[in-house]
């Protein structure tokens, strides 16, 4: 499934880690009407940490992340991000969403806006940036994943991977301490999924705490420094890639590598 | 076998399509003449068009233009000799009555003719509605057509007084407008950019248009209009100062009611007492003498304007988590959608009276107003909610991950895009909505309609029937395809995938 390989090996060199908590989740259970779909889950992220989950489809890996902004609500146990707790304050849930950037993998751009709009939109109403500041910051972004030329375009006239680089550079934006990405690369051809692959790692070389769902292997392997294995809407397995890739101790892990590698 | 590798040594040229596939004939061979079938319905068509055309432009070309009589008419195209032909005359003598009713024309002893005051408000409704639908349309411009639209007011108007604002408002005008020749756009830009002022924008002007034209239909006195605007300054001033302190759900709430109480208790005594101070007014004009396509366009106008924003909100009202609401939203859609505009109207003339506290005095027309806007309402929500439907979750989402609250996701990102969707539904209901105001003649307003009957009682025209219903088709399929055109013309302009 991983075809991919990245040209440019990612400097781990400059993805600190620090001991400070970004997000914690204790004993969080959540259900979809009766049906249990993420069980006990207990996992801290610390700031600068890039998480790969992984797992079968169906297995809770979108609802656990979505839950992380509160796309989802949670029903039992807490969600600490940046020291806000998601509760049913809906303060405390703008808070965190303006501190969490996420990409989907449909990209959701706005099609009735451009591509600069769509970028100063959140900074504009959210942030109350005045709109040539918001202009500036968008244009610095849209540089940055490297489409700066198409910014007066709709994203309907772009190809997946630039609509998804642009979502990238929408979040980012908004100046996201965290960024969640749900399997952000799966609706692009292999040819796409490189362009966005390679916007990623320059974000995990600038320290960014990233939380990805991705089936990308080899992204794991160059870039995280956790991946986690997820089944149905438990965690399964945790580690470091390298012992993840090379040894994994789970029966659920070993089937779900050997089918996808 | 013989070698099957081939290479191409040079790229063949581009070559112009067969003369059979291009031009007129290209497009008659394909369209109209391929195969036998079609051939010979074309020519049936042809033939039958033709008798139908040459039919109707030997009724229409008739001149009696100037009969003043049905038998009139008769003698001018020989009715004897079994011909049939239009008989002009009805339009010539009755079309002001067809625009306008009874609106007072100067005919009646004592009285002037105040016909001005309806033409200034319908062309006021095009300078405040322009802002609104098309972007193509400068400041600059809106600013010249209300200066040349008031200020040929107002030399109409006459007097010394109305000669010398008409010209300084032309002058001003022209002004506005010679510099919008003139300015080289870039250099205007870079201007505004280092700061020099920018004219007013003219939605300021769309703003108050709504006061400004039912004190031009019905006349009085002017401070009540300014008295009913004076409303929403008070209900935004009491939210700006809630809102912050109690919430914005609270703020809303208390603000409607204080704008109520305003409206329903203060605004008359209000206008009342200005005026006695400082009186300015226009001859007030009773609400039935109001007639013609002026009546029409009037209820159109209102029920049109007023049923978008109410549809909008009943459609999010009926998507609502708070169950109170939906429940609300969704007995008031189908309440008004199982009931025929008819009863409602009937509601209006009849049963609203026996409601009222006795001596109270509540317009017919306002009523009738009221119903209308309902009516077209309950179809907007429903349209609007279909363009809902259609957007897909994902913009939600996107919307709810930028950290946009409900309402700023609802104004940036759904909305535009559900009305964008629901345009050709949108524009459906508002042209069913405009010819339904015939309907009001079954309650005994004189719209076209009701004139026609009136008309044709009269001894002179007893028994035309086609000329009348002909120029009010007329008149509503200029209205209603010029709508048409227009929802056309917006999605063209909206569209923003593959340019
Ligand atoms: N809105 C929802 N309502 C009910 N069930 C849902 C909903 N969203 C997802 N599910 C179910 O929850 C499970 C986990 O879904 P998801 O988190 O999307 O899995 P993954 O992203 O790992 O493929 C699936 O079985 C899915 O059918
Ligand atoms: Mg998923």
């Amino acid at each position: 499934m991983s075809s991919i390989t990245l040209e440019t090996h990612a400097d781990r060199s400059k993805m600190e880690v620090s001991d400070e908590v970004a997000i914690e989740i204790r004993g969080m259970n959540k259900w979809y009407g009766a049906f249990h779909v993420l069980r006990d889950i207990d996992l801290t992220v610390y700031q600068g940490e890039r998480i790969v989950i992984a797992g079968p489809s169906g297995s809770g890996k979108s609802t656990l992340i979505r839950c992380i902004n509160r796309l989802e609500e949670h029903q039992e146990g807490q969600i600490i991000v940046d020291g806000t707790e998601l509760t049913s304050d809906l303060k405390n849930v703008d808070k965190v969403r303006s501190e969490v950037g996420m990409v989907f993998q449909h990209f959701n751009l706005f099609p009735h806006l451009t591509i600069l709009e769509n970028c100063t939109l959140a900074p504009i109403w959210v942030r109350k940036t005045p709109r040539k500041e918001a202009e500036e910051i968008a244009m610095h972004f849209l540089e940055k994943v490297k489409i700066p030329e198409q910014a007066h375009k709709y994203p309907g006239m772009l190809s997946g991977g630039q609509q998804q680089r642009v979502a990238i550079a929408r979040s980012l934006c908004m100046r996201p301490r965290i960024m969640l990405f749900d399997e952000p690369t799966s609706a692009l051809d292999p040819e796409m999924i490189k362009e966005v692959l390679e916007t990623m790692v320059e974000l995990a070389e600038e320290g960014m705490t990233m939380l990805c769902v991705t089936h990308e292997m080899g992204f794991a392997k160059e870039v995280a420094n956790r991946v986690i294995f997820m089944d149905a809407g438990q965690i399964v397995e945790q580690n470091e890639p390298e012992e993840f890739f090379n040894n994994p101790q789970n029966e659920r892990t070993k089937l779900f590598l050997s089918q996808i590698l | 076998m013989s070698d099957l590798s081939y290479v191409r040594a040079e790229m063949l040229p581009e070559r112009a399509p067969p003369a059979s596939q291009v031009g007129f004939v290209g497009w008659a061979r394909q369209n109209l003449f391929n195969g036998v079938g079609n051939s010979i319905l074309t020519v049936l068509s042809l033939i039958f068009i033709w008798y139908v055309v040459s039919f109707l432009l030997s009724w229409a070309f008739s001149p009696t233009w100037n009969s003043a009589s049905l038998s009139e008419c008769r003698e001018i195209f020989g009715a004897e000799s079994g011909h049939h032909a239009a008989c002009w005359g009805v339009i010539n003598d009755r079309w002001q009555q067809l625009l306008f009713g009874f609106y007072p024309n100067g005919s009646e002893e004592g009285t002037s003719d105040l016909r001005w005051r309806p033409i200034l408000a319908f062309l006021l409704l095009f300078v405040a509605v322009t802002p609104v639908l098309f972007n193509m349309i400068s400041r600059r411009m809106n600013w010249v057509l209300l200066c040349a639209v008031l200020g040929l007011t107002s030399l109409y108007l006459g007097g010394a007084l109305g000669i010398v604002v008409g010209l300084a408002l032309i002058a001003a005008g022209a002004a506005i407008g010679y510099k919008a020749l003139t300015a080289d756009k870039t250099a205007r830009a870079a201007e505004i950019e280092a700061g020099a002022k920018r004219l007013p924008n003219p939605l300021i002007f769309s703003a108050i248009y709504p006061f400004i034209a039912p004190w031009l239909l019905w006349g009085g006195s002017l401070w009540l209009p300014i008295g009913a605007a004076l409303g929403f300054v008070i209900g935004y001033f009491v939210f700006r100062f809630l809102a912050p302190i109690a919430g914005s759900l609270v703020g809303m709430i208390v603000a409607v009611l204080v704008a109520l109480v305003w409206w329903l208790l203060l605004t008359v005594g209000f206008a009342d007492l200005m005026q006695s101070i400082i009186p300015i007014g226009l001859e007030p004009v009773e609400s039935r003498d109001f007639g013609g396509f002026m009546l029409s366009i009037t209820i159109g106008v209102v029920a049109i304007a007023c049923s978008l924003p109410i549809g909008i909100v009943l459609a999010l009202g009926r998507q609502s988590d708070l169950l109170i609401v939906k429940a609300l939203c969704v007995g008031f859609i189908e309440f008004i959608r199982g009931v025929p505009l008819i009863t409602l109207l009937f509601v209006a003339s009849t049963l609203l009276n026996i409601f009222m506290p006795p001596g109270t005095n509540f317009d017919i027309i306002l009523r009738v107003l009221i119903m209308v806007t309902l009516f077209a309402a309950a179809y907007m929500a429903e349209v609007i909610r279909g363009g809902l439907a259609a957007l897909p979750r994902g913009q939600y989402e996107a919307a709810d991950a930028l950290g946009l609250d409900y309402w700023k996701a609802q104004r940036l990102i759904i909305m535009p895009q559900a009305l964008k969707i629901s345009i050709p539904g949108i524009v459906s209901t508002f042209i069913g909505v405009f010819k339904d105001t015939v309907l009001v003649s079954i309650i005994g307003l004189l719209d076209p309609l009701g004139l026609s009957n009136a008309i044709r009682a009269d001894q002179a025209w007893n028994g035309v029937v086609w000329e009348l219903y002909g120029f009010i088709a007329l008149l509503f399929f200029i209205f209603c395809f010029s709508m048409s055109r227009y929802s056309m013309y917006l999605e063209r302009r909206l569209r923003t995938d593959h340019r």
